[in-house]
């Protein structure tokens, strides 16, 4: 049991690291356009319903790549919008994804107080 | 000579993209990064009493640190290198853009350089993610309020 699970993790985080590659090598896009359209689809699949089955089913496979970054948001703006209506939308918004953006700024102020410049991006 | 011929030349002159070789090192490096992502997934449930639902955020920001420690370490840019999307799509990939922006950020001091730069690569991302979440989440409540969908 916890084999498959994490050779599903494996094989559908994969699967949307590959759609990645594809939007970037045939679309010939940026790596930020990419993770930009990547975002606004896991959101997209979220006000679907279809995001939180994926997780359900693939685990980390489906909550590491960035596409869970907009289906967390959406599901947070959606939970509170339920609750509360048209403020919820606002209030809601980071209430889920709020640990990735913590993290990313408490952990980039340490980096930087930890860490030298090398000149070219790290 | 006219543009079309220069365009000819050119695109016989770029090597091809070698897509399927890219979109299996991609598979592989990405697969493996939620591999990880798994296995810590379980780390918070066997061992810190979280649920399915909540370890997924503790997943998230533990990932972001090794993302850290690899970009001050230089690593996350080798890997980048050979893995292309499978290192940028996992939220690592996010941790990265965001950890590197701040550490070039400090030649130019901690107020214009850290504080600005930070989000200098990871901001498209909150932008697009806030934006898209926004107006879903107001089609659904216009759609609820009509009565089209249940929530």
């Amino acid at each position: 049991m916890v084999f498959f699970s994490f050779l599903i993790a494996f094989i559908v985080g994969g699967l949307i690291c590959v759609v990645g590659q594809l939007i970037m090598d045939v679309g010939k896009l940026t790596p930020g356009h990419t993770l930009a359209i990547l975002v606004v689809a896991g959101a997209v699949l979220d006000g679907l319903g279809l995001y939180e089955p994926l997780i359900d089913f693939a685990g980390a496979g489906a909550t590491v790549p960035i596409t869970s970054f907009g289906n967390s948001l959406t599901h947070g703006a959606l939970a509170e919008a339920e609750k509360h209506g048209w403020v919820g939308v606002l209030t809601g918004m980071f209430e889920v994804t709020s640990s990735g953006i913590s993290a990313a700024i408490v952990f980039g102020l340490i980096a930087a107080l930890i860490f030298k410049p090398k000149g070219k991006a790290n | 000579m006219d543009p079309q011929q220069y365009q000819q030349i050119e695109q016989q002159n770029t090597p091809p993209t070698p897509y399927l070789k890219n979109a299996l090192k991609a598979f592989l490096v990405g697969g493996i990064i939620c591999a990880i992502g798994q296995a810590i997934t379980y780390l918070y449930i066997i061992f810190f009493d979280f649920t399915d639902k909540t370890a997924g955020n503790a997943t998230v920001a533990t990932m972001v640190f090794i993302a850290m420690v690899l970009t001050g370490l230089g690593l996350y840019r080798k890997l980048g290198a050979f893995a292309g999307a499978g290192s940028a799509v996992p939220v690592t990939g996010f941790g990265n853009a965001v950890v590197s922006a701040a550490i070039e950020g400090r030649t130019e001091g901690w107020v214009l350089g850290v504080g600005s730069n930070m989000f200098k690569l990871a901001g498209s991302v909150i932008l697009f993610g806030v934006g898209s979440a926004f107006f879903i989440a107001l089609i659904k409540l216009i759609l609820v309020s009509m009565g089209v969908v249940k929530w």
